[in-house]
């Protein structure tokens, strides 16, 4: 069973958004069960700083050894800051999705838009868990 | 009637096996068509024989090859641009082009069992990785033209965000190589400007330039000025270029190309009228996610010995369809290996000393024509001088030359063209001065002055590996290749059932003409009149298949599947816009289509609409509707596979080839599946407009361990105005027409025709029908023996499937936590081939045996499904383990069953001959399991150091 921590909100396409200490500035990643059903991911190919995407925006790919899949920006938003571990192990995803396998930080347009993404519990009827 | 006929030969089961086989099928069938009148559908039936000769006996068939043969003309091509005849050492023809233990392989999708040809396709990277002084290189692609085409593309890949982008092209290169470049950038909305390098400003949206070095009239030319103009205007620059040269002349990367492409067919290949030939691409390290085609990497295995695997093919067409970098698939994969051991054979000395030979006969061939007072166009040079005379003197000098068995090259009515190559020798170089003398007293200077200037002279070292230094003599060369074989599992050892492929036989017969010097000494340039035998062959052979698929005309330009849809889609889009249909460029493919047609789409300038596919795998026709009649206002055409790339002959087909005419577009039918009709229907019957025939899988040319192959496409009547043509050589369509040119040589790769003439000339009308039946029976055998044990996927009418069947192995992930790769694994140590894995539905397991495969042969590899089967049911029960088992741990190579220590939960014996037929033969993997995302997260793609290959 995959991990669906209580305290963020979720996509359908599952990704993930995290609320930081910084107001107005959210943590992108993709779940605990998209890394399972992509397998080893090999490469994460993520924006600039400064870019901006409107929400379901394609922010980056992501690629696994025999899967390749697009990147959806949860919120609207400009990325404050990019996880550049990933380009050196990308395989922190697999091991840590919700922590070390972070991908951007977004300032959001709107603050109230992340509580309109699914709830942990949403999320886990969503993929059936 | 002769005593020996072809057909029982090629076709596997004997009649009675295929009676057996009928019976054990059930339903009563008292004969083979009244089972095929139940599988195809009645409303495509072809209900007549096909018009195609009498079946020939193997002596017969082999002795009109050779009279076809005896009326080409072997002269001495001395034409250039880009192909060179050679020297293949013999070792090389006989242990590798000539054997079946390297042209029978398949892509090295299995890497466990392919490490062989890996291994020889890393070395193919590394020579060109060395020679062109760039750090990644693939292996490989179809040919020089094609590569360029690709070189434009990974640079509209690398400059994005450039509206309308131009791309420049220097005039001096081969003619063949920018109409193909115009060809791919017309489709892709790219203008082509081409001019001098010299006035090339890189300003606007000029995306980056194709240079060629040496040009085509042989001039070396200095670009690194260019280069650093491009760059500063973040521009890239791709130098078509010759490995030969380059062992003596400043590599690319080195003045600052970011992309070199060529072809490797000097190294050993023989010219064959055109290919096959493998030809290279080349790149900095910061594009490879941008490159087209199969890169080789290097990884470990399970145990952490090292183990080589193709590398990330997420940029592949298979994976990311219509966003992939290319449409390529495998290409040329035996003559990348040939040009590789080439390479290993003669080492970077003998490399070099060839190419000084060459050079240093072209520098006397230059001293001997000024003392004639000639005046050559340029003075730097490699291998090929272009002289000035006057359009009279031109004239004797080609007409003295053609009495001499030789053809130069009209760079135009006053300049001739000249490039030597390793074959020539002093008499040829006499031959080549008298022809220029005319009537005159001339001889051939015996030495002359260096003419490559320090600055364009090759300074760094190349071909350093020790792999380059130790295969010298030719016991050591016959050993190696053997080794490298060994590791391999091709036709020559189990059945490759491979779906969607077409493992079937390669007969020796076909295959014996492929390397008459007649069918493979030509120069694709060479002069039509020397090539009579094969103009024969290709007009008998564009009839057949256009008699077999129900078209009016065939062209055999397209020198690949992928190629083959790329050109069909261009001939409907040059249709349209003949008719004033210009808008008409979507394309509808249906959810369950092989990769390479979303990509080949795109590439023709359309863009991709999903059709749905129904639970049964069936194109979802209600869908298909909706989506024609919403795009019905710029409905290009309709893509689909037949029978589908399930395995079934949907009985909707003609049903929706109406719909999509109806509503304006036409229908390309992909003819991947072809091996299931020939005979039985045709593709113009069912209401397809445009046809690619896989020659490589229904008509008998071997897969070459991925490639060559040939796409030829067929056409209906309204379509064949706007065929190929080729910018060197008339092919009867008017260039006006024509969407223009799709490959380097004007009929594709000829010197493989022969295997696919052979092969439906010694067939006939009635052993092809019946080889498309017992294709069908076998494969229905198969699902009937493994039903119970597992699912079948799909099937059509009367729970038939046409010639392959999908196995459903995703339940066992729930009951045992095996997956489709575990079981594919497994089948290695069952000396088999795994069947295709994962497509066309992940998870999945796609079996086709082919009409060749033998029913004891179909029923060692059904026990060996329903042996393994058991293995999942012992995890499944708890009897087995479920981490540490039989199928998680394969396949087993013999370095872990022999360590002395053993401390798996079953015994050595078990996971090393789990039959009989095992113990009596079987290919042992080299490697354990590959770890993919190892080699992905570092990617290394030249040979490594020696360590790297001991034992961890």
């Amino acid at each position: 069973m995959s991990n669906i921590p209580k305290d963020l909100r979720y996509t359908a396409d599952h990704e993930y958004a995290r609320k930081t200490e910084t107001p107005g500035v959210v943590q992108i990643g993709i779940t605990d069960y998209a890394q399972g059903e992509l397998g080893d991911v090999v490469y994460v190919d993520l924006p600039k700083k400064g870019a901006a995407f409107e929400q379901r925006g394609v922010f980056g790919t992501i690629e696994a050894v025999k899967a390749v899949s697009e990147l959806y920006a949860p919120l609207a938003g400009e990325v404050v800051e990019v996880n550049g571990a990933l380009e050196k192990d990308p395989a922190l995803v697999n091991r840590d999705p919700y922590g070390g396998g972070w991908m951007i930080k977004l300032r959001v347009k709107d603050a109230g838009e992340i509580e309109r993404l699914l709830s942990a519990d949403a999320y886990a009827k969503h993929i059936g868990s | 009637m002769p005593s020996d006929l072809f057909r029982d030969r090629h076709i596997g089961p004997s009649e009675s096996d295929q009676r057996a086989m009928l019976g054990a099928l059930g339903g009563g069938y008292d004969s083979l068509d009244a089972f095929i009148d139940a599988v195809v559908p009645a409303d495509i039936r072809l209900r007549r024989p096909l018009g195609l000769p009498p079946a020939r006996p193997e002596a017969e068939a082999l002795a009109e090859l050779r009279a076809l043969a005896d009326q080409n003309q072997v002269f001495r091509s001395y034409l250039g641009m880009g192909y060179h005849d050679c020297i293949t050492p013999g070792v090389i023809l006989r242990n590798v082009l000539e054997n079946p233990g390297w042209y029978t392989a398949y892509t090295p999708y299995q890497s466990e069992i392919a490490q062989g040809r890996l291994e020889a396709l890393l070395t193919f990277q590394t020579v060109v990785a060395d020679l062109t002084g760039l750090e990644i290189a693939n292996a490989s692609l179809l040919d020089e033209a094609t590569a360029a085409a690709e070189a434009m593309h990974l640079t509209q890949g690398a400059a994005t965000g450039r509206p309308t982008p131009v791309y420049l092209v220097d005039e001096g290169c081969h003619p063949q190589t920018i109409a193909v470049v115009r060809t791919r950038a017309e489709a892709q909305g790219v203008e082509i400007v081409v001019g001098d390098p010299d006035g090339f400003t890189f300003t606007g949206n000029i995306i980056g330039a194709l240079v060629q070095y040496p040009a085509t009239d042989g001039r070396v030319r200095d670009f690194h000025l260019l280069c650093e103009r491009a760059h500063a205007a973040g521009a890239l620059v791709a130098a078509a270029t010759d490995l030969l040269a380059l062992a003596v002349l400043t590599p690319p990367g080195e003045w600052g190309a970011d992309i070199a492409v060529g072809n490797s067919q000097r190294f050993g290949v023989p010219l064959g009228y055109g290919g096959p030939h493998a030809a290279f691409f080349a790149t900095r390290e910061q594009y490879k996610r941008l490159l087209p085609g199969r890169i080789i990497g290097v990884s470990r295995d399970k145990a952490g010995r090292m183990g080589l695997r193709m590398a990330l093919g997420t940029r592949e067409q298979h994976i990311r369809r219509e966003k992939a970098t290319s449409n390529i698939c495998t290409a040329q994969v035996l003559l990348a290996v040939v040009a590789a051991m080439y390479a290993v054979y003669h080492g970077p000395d003998g490399i070099r000393r060839i190419a000084e030979r060459v050079h240093g006969q072209t520098r006397r061939l230059a001293a001997s024509l000024k003392a004639l007072k000639y005046r050559l166009a340029h003075d730097v040079y490699f291998d090929t001088l272009a002289v000035e005379t006057d359009a009279a003197t031109a004239t004797k000098i080609h007409e003295a030359a053609r009495a001499k068995r030789i053809n130069l090259r009209a760079l135009s009515a006053t300049r001739i063209g000249i490039a030597l190559d390793e074959t020539v020798h002093d008499g040829d170089l006499a031959d080549l001065v008298a022809a220029f003398a005319l009537d005159k007293p001339a001889t051939v200077a015996a030495s002359a002055p260096a003419v490559i200037p320090a600055a364009h002279a090759r300074t760094t070292p190349y071909l350093t590996h020790p792999v380059f230094g130790r295969h010298h003599s030719e016991t050591e060369m016959l050993r190696y290749l053997k080794r490298l074989e060994d590791r391999d599992l091709s036709l020559t050892s189990a059945m490759i059932p491979l779906g969607s492929c077409t493992m079937k036989l390669n007969a020796t017969t076909e295959m014996i003409p492929v390397t008459w010097p007649e069918f493979g000494r030509l120069h694709p340039f060479a002069p039509v009149d020397q090539a009579r035998g094969y103009a024969e062959l290709f007009r008998q052979l564009e009839a057949w298949l256009a008699e077999i698929t129900g078209f009016a005309r065939v062209s055999l330009q397209p020198n690949a599947g992928s190629q083959g849809e790329f050109a069909g889609l261009l001939v409907i889009r040059a249709y349209n816009r003949a008719r004033g249909q210009a808008h008409r460029t979507t394309c509808l493919i249906p959810q369950s289509a092989h990769g390479t047609n979303p990509a080949s789409a795109v590439m023709a300038g359309m863009h991709v609409v999903v059709v749905k596919t129904d639970a049964q795998g069936d194109i979802d026709v209600a869908d298909l509707k909706a989506k024609a009649q919403q795009h019905k206002d710029t409905l290009g055409a309709l893509m689909v596979t037949y029978p589908s790339t399930h395995g079934v002959f949907e009985a909707s087909i003609k049903e929706v080839c109406r719909i999509v005419h109806e509503h304006g577009g036409q229908v390309y039918m992909d003819g991947a599946n072809m091996n299931a009709q020939v005979g039985l229907c045709r593709p113009g019957d069912i209401g397809a407009d445009v046809c690619h025939l896989n020659l490589h899988k229904t008509f008998c040319i071997p897969h070459g361990g991925g490639g060559p192959g040939m796409g030829p496409i067929g056409v209906a009547a309204h379509l064949t105005p706007h065929l190929p043509s080729h910018p060197l050589v008339d092919l009867g369509v008017p260039a006006a027409h024509s969407f223009g040119a799709v490959s380097a040589a004007p009929w594709g790769s000829p010197s493989i025709l022969p295997i696919s003439w052979a092969y439906i000339a010694m067939m006939g009308h009635d052993g092809l029908a019946l080889a498309s039946k017992v294709a069908i029976l076998s494969a229905n055998y198969i699902a009937k023996r493994l039903a119970g044990q597992y699912d079948l996927l799909y099937a059509g009418r009367g729970g038939f499937i046409a010639h392959e069947c999908i196995l459903d192995t995703r339940p066992f992930k729930a009951s045992a936590g095996v997956d489709v790769e575990d079981i594919a694994k497994r089948l290695i140590d069952y000396g088999f081939h795994p069947p295709t894995v994962s497509f066309p539905v992940a998870g999945t397991l796609m079996v086709e045996p082919t009409e060749s495969e033998p029913k004891e042969e179909l029923d060692r590899f059904c026990d060996a499904l329903i042996a393994i089967r058991e293995e999942i049911r012992e995890i499944e029960t708890g009897e087995a383990d479920r981490e540490n088992n039989l199928l998680t741990n394969a396949p087993h190579p013999l370095a872990d069953l022999l360590a002395d220590a053993w401390d798996r939960p079953y015994s050595r014996e078990r996971a090393g001959f789990p039959t009989a037929a095992t113990r009596e033969h079987k290919i042992w993997p080299p490697v354990g399991r590959i770890d993919g995302a190892y080699g992905d997260r570092n990617l290394v793609c030249t040979c490594p150091p020696v360590e790297a290959y001991a034992e961890v």
